[in-house]
């Protein structure tokens, strides 16, 4: 189990975080940049002090400041991956490996790290130097680095922002493959939800320096307490005034035009929140006639595709994004410019607390 | 036909400059025959200054590069009040003209000097000695190395240090390991520099330890020294510095040019030389 509780400045920010991970669980801390995720991790990893707080692992403890007691990093061990992954540039593959293996005799380093190495897939790239590998190679140099530290707490720093969407799939697997082996608390920061959701076992949403709301990433997109995490989300996140109706829906006045019925409460000013895949497109012209409550004209701003599907950006009065097939864009003729009606249920529309 | 001008006048403005840069060196070489210059290499107080040109800067270095690094080290790797003051107060002594650094050395450390007395009593003689020299070289030299190293492990990626140490190393190893071949190439080029300055070094060095052959007179003393009586053999030792000092920069050069995978910045050549 690792516990910290954290408070202190970062600038502009008040930072004010608790948060415990169970031994072999990873808990993401979601935000947008400058939120303090980043420094939260230095905190733990002892690289910076909270101006108060307190930190443990195990029956250890890092940091302390009441009693005064401050752990150096190297004797905190965390196995800390670095969003550039922080390779010693002038070492080759396994001699960063072996970097992190002092404990050895010397004579076995070598083969205890290309072994590591193997185990990622690299073994072959063990005398290449970092600056000669792809993005997705250096990650699992990394990994195997982190690996071969025998970490007491894994800390990842959007460890897949520095690679492109082809290998992402691959560097997701290989950190699986990392958190599986450690099998030791690991707290992962990002900005992205779909990497949280895909590498750890619950997701604790930060703003402003403190955690906002914590569960499943299932949870967190089905029911976000905020507009805020409704966004970081990637849901779509729209402004405006409930009203209750005697029929027991709210009905919401959109910001910028147009009304939205939900099935949830809600009174004065909210934000409402809808997935994505939950939004419809039809030709602008067409009768609207569907079960679907919620309809709003607006024009196609950008199709963008995504994995297999596309994204197509709609303003109307406020921007959504509606996720469709390719084979609807073309029914369709979804192209920038194009008038349409994106439609979505009242039952999937979620009434947050609203913004700034 | 429009005549254009512009890069013509930026050619010849390179050629004249290359020119004089080059003309003085090369006529140190032209001057004299090669067989010649080698000849009066022989006379005893030439090599009598080129030892000690080599003895008194090697010394010099190895204290510049003892204490020198882990002190850039710390100014380029902590923030701390008053830092920017160390800082300017390291780099005076580039600005200094040599004889007031010898005047300077001569209030300190000479016999009548703030710390006179301490070092009489230590046993140990600076003026119109060997060790004097030492003294003056190193403190006129090690502004360049210490202003280089800083900039080369200011330029060293921060999270290769933190990484280090998350990995289970202590300060002392990620300075021994990381931080020193990261910023190798700098180091390099510093430690360059501050040789060449102290090979050079001239005013300081006379004013400070005097011009006694075989003891406190280095090459560019003897240099001077010769120059009154017997040209050709000033000559002959000016040509020798010469090539030390190519040497120099061309190792500089090519080591950073090795180096160039890394992330020191390219150091800026210092024109105050």
């Amino acid at each position: 189990m690792l516990r910290a509780e954290l408070t202190g400045t970062l600038g502009e920010l008040e930072l004010d975080t608790r948060l415990d991970v169970p031994d072999a669980r990873c808990l993401a801390l979601l935000g947008p940049s400058g939120a303090g995720k980043s420094s939260v991790l230095r905190m733990i990893a002892g690289l910076v002090r909270p101006r108060r707080g307190r930190v443990e692992c195990g029956n250890h403890v890092w940091l302390d400041t009441d009693t005064g007691v401050e752990l150096a990093p190297e004797r905190r061990r965390c196995g800390y991956v670095f969003q550039d992954y922080a390779l010693f540039g002038h070492m080759s593959a396994w001699r960063n490996v072996a970097y992190a293996q002092r404990r050895l005799p010397r004579a076995r380093r070598h083969r205890a790290a290309v072994e590591l190495l193997d185990r990622f897939g690299v073994g072959r790239l063990a005398d290449a130097r970092p600056a000669t590998l792809s993005g997705g190679e250096r990650q699992r140099v990394a990994l195997a680095r982190t690996l071969a530290s025998n970490p007491s707490a894994l800390l990842l720093d959007e460890p897949l922002s520095a690679l492109d969407v082809s290998t992402r799939a691959k560097a997701t697997r290989a950190l699986l493959e990392l958190l599986g082996d450690a099998a030791v608390p690991t707290v992962l920061v990002t900005h992205d939800f779909d990497e949280a959701a895909a590498i750890a076992d619950e997701v604790a949403v930060i703003e402003d320096g403190r955690i906002v709301q914590r569960g499943s990433a299932e949870e967190l997109s089905a029911r976000p307490v905020s507009a805020f995490v409704a966004d970081l989300t990637g849901a779509v996140v729209l402004g405006g005034v409930a009203v209750r109706r005697p029929d027991g829906l709210t009905e919401i006045a959109l910001e910028g035009g147009g009304t939205a019925l939900s099935t949830d409460a809600g009174e004065g000013r909210v934000a409402i929140s809808v997935h994505p895949w939950e939004i419809t497109l039809e030709p602008g012209a067409a009768t609207i006639d569907t079960s679907a409550r919620n309809h709003l004209r607006g024009r196609v701003s950008s199709v963008r595709p995504v994995g297999n599907r596309l994204r197509v950006a709609v303003e109307a009065g406020q921007p959504l994004v509606a996720e469709v097939t390719a084979d609807a864009r073309d029914q369709l003729g979804l192209e920038p410019g194009r008038k349409v009606v994106a439609s979505w249920k009242a039952t999937a529309t979620r009434i947050v607390a609203a913004g700034d | 036909m429009r005549l254009r001008w512009f890069p013509l006048l930026l050619a010849g403005a390179l050629c004249l400059a290359l020119l004089f840069l080059t003309l003085p060196i090369a006529a140190i070489f032209l001057q004299v025959g090669p067989g010649e210059l080698i000849d009066r290499l022989g006379d005893p107080q030439a090599t009598d200054a080129l030892r000690l040109s080599l003895i008194t800067s090697g010394i010099a270095l190895v204290l510049i590069l003892v204490v020198g690094t882990p002190a850039a080290y710390l100014i380029a790797t902590r923030r701390f009040r008053g830092r920017s003051v160390v800082i300017t107060a390291i780099e005076l002594p580039l600005v200094l003209p040599p004889a007031v650094a010898g005047i300077g050395l001569l209030a300190a450390f000479g016999p009548s000097g703030l710390l006179g007395g301490a070092i009489e009593d230590a046993g140990v003689r600076l003026v119109f000695e060997t060790a004097g020299v030492v003294v003056a070289l190193t403190f006129v030299a090690s502004p360049f190395y210490l202003r280089q190293a800083q900039a080369a492990f200011e330029a060293v990626d921060p999270t290769w240090l933190q990484a280090s140490r998350t990995l289970g190393s202590g300060e002392a190893r990620t300075f021994a390991r990381v931080a020193i071949p990261a910023a190798m190439p700098g180091l390099a080029a510093g430690t360059a520099l501050a040789w060449g300055r102290a090979l050079g070094e001239f005013g300081a060095t006379l004013v400070f330890a005097g011009s006694f052959q075989g003891i406190t007179q280095t090459a560019p003393l003897a240099i001077v020294e010769l120059f009154g009586s017997d040209f050709t053999a000033a000559l002959a030792l000016s040509a020798v510095l010469v090539a030390v000092s190519a040497a120099l920069l061309l190792s500089v050069k090519l080591v950073i040019g090795r180096g160039a995978g890394s992330r020191a910045t390219e150091p800026i050549l210092d024109a105050s030389r």
